[in-house]
């Protein structure tokens, strides 16, 4: 029972992740589409993300003659983060084997990783715009790593464990409470969520020239399959950001321990609150203008703010 | 259950009316500013009707209903009317340093949560956990009179200070006994008005709302 039970476990394991990378684009499509359709625009139609990485990957890579190796490797890299950020949540069931491997501190390291590589393969050309992007880049992330840390450690208090597996299990088996530290971890986690996938109140993920972006800026340089890796990160990061979200504060038709069962039910659950969850990133990303790159600090400073308040509401009330 | 659902929902309100007291620190718009003391003064006027309804105390109703009256309908609508006639209805007010700001915000709610933590065991009132929440939205009202400098957002801090007070009184005791939340209420009312007399006698004066001009007064 317990062989079957690991195999299980294990197939899937595989499945939620391969789910995971196929239906990434998608979710970037839906966002886009929803966004279009909010400014009266057709839009390019919910496949787009495919096509954009169906050309890229078949036009030959065009490199800078300075670039190093580690420009090449970046990409594989930053993808592979992802990836196995992706591996860790709970996405479809509680009980998958992988989750086990790394709790929500090792999470926000993977995060990091990627992110201090690409920051390098920026600075490595040269170029002024990358370097630019490279070290806005970092005063976003400086600020949203501690708030999105606190975030967590909100939602583990209320758990006593740092692992998500436990995390989702401890909210999605509770009787409907009240918990006014999760309420404003929820919300520091949304802005987090928004400056961290370079979304519209911090960077416009639709421009590619402009003074003031942040990732473009970083990813100029790249061309054809490299630049396909990075925009499929890109889309697996959002999908990461969103499902920890989903996982954290909205876990309700998960698949429980040991009720494999229940699995069609959950993906389904999920794809409804994944489409849920990008039609409103579209709808707040057309009510919210972009901010000044002075205003970051603030508007991350209100997150970090938002979620120690959290922690310390549940030390005072308990709750 | 339902005690520790109303429990619960005092709770959250208590924290929404924590996370207002941030919101006004860090508004720059008065006329914003003015909508959040209005919204404040309705999460107070929900939280008291749910600890009149989960205590069974009906003086508490009446309490709330005057809440609901005079913060969230008159006062506001005397601000509105107040900031249109001095013409500063779109004023936005330069702040120093948000995220500093907010910090000294952090240190002041640890410190009433770590100061109101005895004075809450002495208590066994469902909504004790509620003091230091209400020592904090004080202590935060009164840092917003200390970091602004325009006239009319220092009298938000003044009546949003009231409203922490207001709070306390509801969580800790079950309310003040009417006749003395009657006087309180008035008291709020008549220093409005006699706030917004101030106002247009502090611009005449100066040309401006800006109180820094008063420390020039002792040079004349």
């Amino acid at each position: 029972m317990d062989h079957i039970n690991l195999a299980l476990g294990i197939i899937f394991q595989l499945c939620q992740s391969l789910l995971v990378v196929a239906l990434a684009p998608l979710l970037t499509g839906w966002v886009g589409q929803c966004r279009a359709w909010l400014q009266n625009r057709t839009g390019p139609g919910l496949l787009q993300p495919y096509r954009t990485l169906h050309k890229l990957f078949l036009k030959d890579a065009l490199l800078a003659d300075n670039a190093s190796p580690l420009f090449r490797v970046t990409p594989y890299i930053l993808f592979g983060c992802m990836w196995l950020a992706a591996a860790i949540i709970p996405i479809i069931a509680i009980d998958l084997p992988f989750s086990q491997a790394a709790d929500v501190i090792a999470l926000v390291g993977v995060f990091a990783l990627a992110r201090v590589f690409i920051a390098l393969a920026a600075m490595d050309i040269g170029t002024s715009f990358g370097s630019m992007g490279a070290r806005r880049e970092m005063l976003v992330s400086f600020l949203a790593e501690p708030a999105l840390l606190m975030v967590f450690f909100a939602s583990s208090l209320i758990s006593h464990s740092t692992q998500l597996p436990h995390i989702v299990e401890t909210f999605s088996h509770h009787a409907f409470v009240l918990y006014p530290s999760l309420a404003f971890a929820s919300i520091a986690f949304l802005m987090i969520l928004l400056a961290e996938n370079a979304r519209i109140p911090v960077d416009n993920p639709s421009t590619h020239l402009e003074l003031t972006m942040i990732h473009e800026a970083m990813i100029l340089e790249y061309s054809a399959r490299h630049l396909a890796l990075v925009e499929w990160a890109v889309s697996l990061k959002l999908f990461a950001y969103i499902s920890i979200g989903i996982a954290l504060f909205f876990p309700y038709g998960i698949a429980e321990v040991g009720n494999w069962g229940a699995l069609p039910l959950a993906i389904v659950a999920l794809l409804l609150k994944l489409t849920a969850a990008g039609a409103g990133l579209a709808g707040l990303e057309t009510i919210l203008a972009k901010m000044r790159i002075f205003r970051v600090p603030e508007f991350l400073g209100t997150a970090f703010l938002l979620a120690v308040l959290g922690l310390l509401i549940h030390f005072l009330l308990g709750a | 259950m339902s005690l520790a659902l109303s429990t619960q929902i005092i709770n959250l309100l208590a924290a929404i009316l924590l996370l207002i007291a941030f919101a006004m620190i860090s508004q720059r718009r008065i006329l914003s500013l003015i909508n959040l003391f209005a919204l404040q003064g309705f999460i107070l006027t929900m939280s008291t009707g749910v600890v009149a309804y989960s205590t069974a105390q009906h003086h508490l109703y009446y309490s709330a209903g005057l809440t609901l009256l005079l913060k969230v309908l008159v006062l506001p609508w005397l601000l509105h009317r107040l900031i249109r006639k001095l013409k500063i209805k779109w004023d936005v007010e330069t702040l120093i340093n948000i995220p500093t700001t907010m910090l000294a915000g952090i240190v002041l709610v640890i410190f009433s949560f770590d100061l109101a933590a005895p004075i809450s065991q002495l208590s066994d009132s469902v909504t004790r956990g509620l003091i230091g929440i209400a020592l904090a939205s004080v202590l935060l009202s009164l840092l917003m009179m200390l970091t602004r400098r325009k006239a009319v957002s220092q009298v938000v801090g003044f009546l949003s200070l009231e409203n922490g007070l207001f709070f306390a009184a509801t969580s800790a005791t079950h309310g003040m006994p009417l006749v003395v939340e009657l006087g309180i209420a008035l008291d709020v009312l008549v220093a409005t008005f006699i706030f917004g007399i101030f106002f247009f006698q502090i611009r005449e004066t100066f040309d401006s709302l800006d109180i820094s001009h008063m420390e020039t007064l002792k040079d004349d």
